[in-house]
C-alpha cells in the first residue's frame, strides 16, 4: 500500500448501503461479473467510467447494511481507497480486512469535487485536491490497522502465520 | 470508574479491568457462527483452527441449495465440519436462520461474545451477548486465531417505560426508535429500564437483530429474570448476568414510554429517519406481503399470523409469504395448527431460510410492485427489483395489509 495516493475521486452521498454496491442477484455471479453493477441503481453505468487508481468518497454512514464482501468488488474494478465522512463500522472493518484503505475525513463529500483528481494521504488522514486547494484533516487509523493494510489484508497476515495451507489463498 | 453492559463484556474478554469508549481491546471471542455463505464463496480449508467446541456451522441463507456454487459450498462445509470434529453443525434438515439457531441453542450466553459473518449477528444482544456481525475474512480469521479487536463506541442507552400495549411489538418499538432518533453509526445501543418487563424475549431479539439497520455496533439488552429464565429452559443453568454500572456514562440516555406506542411502519429504502405511526400513513396498495426472517420469523410471529388470518382471507392479487426462522420453529407451527391457519387462508408457508428477505433465491419483487415486509432490511432493491417498494411493520400489520390488500393499521382488521 502506498502511503500518499493520487486519484480521480467519485463522490457519493449519505447511508449508501451495501445492497447499493452489493445487490442480492450479484452475489451468485462471479467477481468479474458481480463488479459490473457497483452502484448498479444509484449512478447506472459507474462501472463503465471508474478506472485503476481511483478513490470513492461517500458521506455519513457509509455501508450501512450487509456483510457481503463489497471491497472485492471495488478491487475488482481498480478503486485504490474509500473515503467518508463517516463509516458504518462494519463495512469500515469489512474493507480494511480486504486490504482496501477506508479513512474517515469530515466533510470530505460536501468538499470534494465529483470526478476531480485528488490527493489522498491514508496514515495522515488528509484529502486535498491534487491541484492545490484546501485540505481536510480526518481521523488516523490505528497502527495496528496500519499494519492490516500493509499487508494486504488479514488473508496475507493468515497465511504468514501458517492458518493457510497457501500465501494469499482463499480469494 | 462505572461501565455500561458493552464495556463490561467486552473488558472481561480482552481480560481487563475496565474498558471505556474509544478504548480498543483485543478479545476472546466465546462463540463463533459459520454460514453456509462463507463456503459457498471465500472458502479455503485452514491448516487449523483455535477451537472446534467455540464454532457453529449453520446453513441458513441458500438452503437448499437455489444454486450449484451453494451446493459446492455446501460440501465444503460438510467436509471442514467433519475434518475438524465440529459438534455443532446444523446442516439441511436441522438448520435455521443462524440467529434463530443460536437463540433455540443457548449459543449466544450472558457476559459472552459471539461473532458471524451475517450482519444481523447483533441479534444475540437480546441475551446480554456482546454481538456482532463482521465480514467474512475477519470471521475466518477468528475461526482460526479466536480473537479479535473491537474499538469500544459510545453507549446509546435507551430507557423503557410503561408497559407495551398487546398489539404493539418489538418491532414497532425498533421502528418508533429509528424513525424518532435516526441513525446510531459508531455507537452501541443499550435498552433497559422498568418497561422491559413489558417485552418478551421474541420481540427483544427483533429490537436487537435491527441494531443493524440504524448501523449500531452492539445493541445489547440486561439479563433480567425473564431472559434468565428463557436460557435456563435451553441451557440447563441460571448464567451470570451482566448489569450497567450505576453512572455509567452514555453519550445519550432517550426514555420510550412504550404505553404511548401504537403499531409503526417505515417507508421503502431505510429505517432511520423514515418510519411514522401506521395511522398516518397514506393507504397504499399492496401485491406481497411477507413475515419472516431473523427478525420475525419466530414462533410468536406465527401465532400472531395465524391469528389475524384465522377465519379471514389474503386479499385477491395479494400474496403473502410466511418463512418460519428454523426448522423448530417451522414443527412448532405445524403442531399449534399455524401453517394450516395459514394455508387455508392463502398464505404460503416456506422452508425455513433467509432467502426472501434478501432477494437472493425466492419472493423476489418485479418493477412497479409495493411489498410490505415484517424482516429486517427494506432497502431499494433488497428484495428483488430496484423499481419494487419495500414498506416494513410488525408481522401483525403484514398480516392486516395482506387480509385489506392496502397497508392499514392492524386495529382496524382486529375491529
Amino acid at each position: 500500500m502506498k502511503d500518499v495516493i493520487e486519484g480521480r475521486a467519485w463522490v457519493f452521498g449519505d447511508s449508501v448501503d451495501t445492497d447499493n454496491m452489493y445487490p442480492g442477484f450479484a452475489m451468485k455471479l462471479s467477481l468479474q461479473e458481480a463488479a459490473t453493477h457497483v452502484f448498479y441503481n444509484l449512478r447506472p453505468g459507474w462501472t463503465g467510467e471508474v478506472a485503476a487508481g481511483d478513490i470513492v468518497v461517500a458521506g455519513r454512514n457509509f455501508g450501512v447494511g450487509s456483510s457481503r464482501p463489497v471491497a472485492q468488488l471495488f478491487l475488482e474494478l481498480g478503486v485504490v481507497a474509500l473515503v467518508a465522512e463517516e463509516f458504518n463500522s462494519l463495512f469500515l472493518r469489512n474493507s480494511i480486512n480486504f486490504g482496501l484503505p477506508a479513512v474517515t475525513i469530515p466533510a470530505a463529500a460536501t468538499t470534494i469535487a465529483d470526478a476531480s483528481t485528488v490527493r489522498l494521504d491514508i496514515p495522515g488522514a488528509t484529502i486535498e485536491p491534487a491541484g492545490g486547494g484546501a485540505r481536510l484533516m480526518g481521523t488516523p487509523l490505528p497502527e495496528f490497522v496500519l499494519d492490516i493494510l500493509a499487508q494486504g489484508g488479514l488473508l496475507p497476515k493468515l497465511a504468514a502465520d501458517g492458518y493457510l495451507p497457501v500465501a494469499g489463498a482463499g480469494r | 470508574m462505572s461501565m455500561t453492559i458493552i464495556e463490561k463484556i467486552l473488558a472481561r474478554g480482552a481480560g481487563l479491568e475496565e474498558a471505556h469508549a474509544g478504548d480498543v481491546v483485543v478479545c476472546d471471542v466465546d462463540m463463533t457462527v459459520l454460514i453456509d455463505l462463507q463456503f459457498a464463496t471465500l472458502w479455503k480449508d485452514p491448516t487449523r483452527i483455535a477451537d472446534p467446541d467455540r464454532l457453529a456451522v449453520i446453513m441458513d441463507h441458500a438452503v437448499p441449495a437455489p444454486t450449484i456454487g451453494d451446493a459446492d459450498g455446501g460440501v465444503r462445509a460438510r467436509a471442514f465440519v467433519r475434518r475438524f470434529g465440529i459438534e455443532r453443525f446444523f446442516d439441511v434438515g436441522r438448520h435455521g436462520i443462524c440467529h434463530q439457531v443460536i437463540a433455540e441453542n443457548g449459543l449466544a450466553r450472558p457476559g459472552e461474545i459471539l461473532t458471524c459473518t451475517d450482519s444481523h449477528t447483533c441479534a444475540a444482544g437480546a441475551y446480554n451477548n456482546a454481538a456482532r456481525g463482521l465480514g467474512p475474512i475477519e470471521v475466518y480469521s477468528i475461526m482460526c486465531t479466536g480473537k479479535t479487536w473491537f474499538q469500544v463506541a459510545p453507549t446509546i442507552r435507551y430507557e423503557l417505560l410503561g408497559a407495551k400495549p398487546e398489539v404493539v411489538s418489538g418491532k414497532d418499538i425498533f421502528l418508533h426508535i429509528a424513525g424518532t432518533y435516526g441513525d446510531a453509526t459508531n455507537h452501541n445501543l443499550e435498552l433497559g429500564g422498568p418497561g422491559l418487563a413489558s417485552v418478551p424475549m421474541n420481540d427483544r431479539r427483533t429490537i436487537a437483530t435491527q441494531g443493524a439497520e440504524v448501523s449500531a455496533d452492539f445493541t445489547t439488552f440486561p439479563a433480567d429474570e425473564i431472559c434468565l429464565d428463557f436460557l435456563q429452559e435451553r441451557i440447563g443453568e441460571r448464567p451470570e448476568p451482566v448489569e450497567a454500572d450505576l453512572g455509567a456514562a452514555y453519550a445519550a440516555v432517550r426514555q420510550v414510554d412504550l404505553s404511548e406506542l401504537t403499531p409503526w411502519v417505515a417507508r421503502p429504502g431505510k429505517v432511520a429517519d423514515n418510519a411514522l405511526p401506521v395511522s398516518q400513513l397514506e393507504r397504499r396498495r399492496v401485491d406481497q406481503c411477507f413475515i419472516g426472517s431473523c427478525a420475525n420469523g419466530q414462533i410468536e410471529d406465527m401465532r400472531v399470523a395465524a391469528e389475524m388470518l384465522r377465519g379471514r382471507r389474503v386479499a385477491p392479487g395479494v400474496r403473502l409469504i410466511v418463512t418460519p426462522a428454523s426448522q423448530a420453529v417451522y414443527a412448532q407451527a405445524v403442531r399449534e395448527g399455524c401453517v394450516e391457519t395459514l394455508v387455508d387462508a392463502g398464505a404460503i408457508v416456506t422452508n425455513s431460510t433467509c432467502g426472501a428477505c434478501f432477494g437472493y433465491h425466492m419472493g423476489l419483487l418485479g418493477a412497479g410492485e409495493v411489498c410490505i415486509t415484517a424482516s429486517t432490511r427494506n432497502f431499494k432493491g433488497r428484495m428483488g427489483s430496484p423499481d419494487a417498494e419495500i414498506y416494513m411493520a410488525s408481522p401483525r400489520t403484514v398480516a392486516a395489509a395482506a387480509i385489506a390488500g392496502e397497508i392499514i393499521d392492524p386495529r382496524e382488521v382486529l375491529g
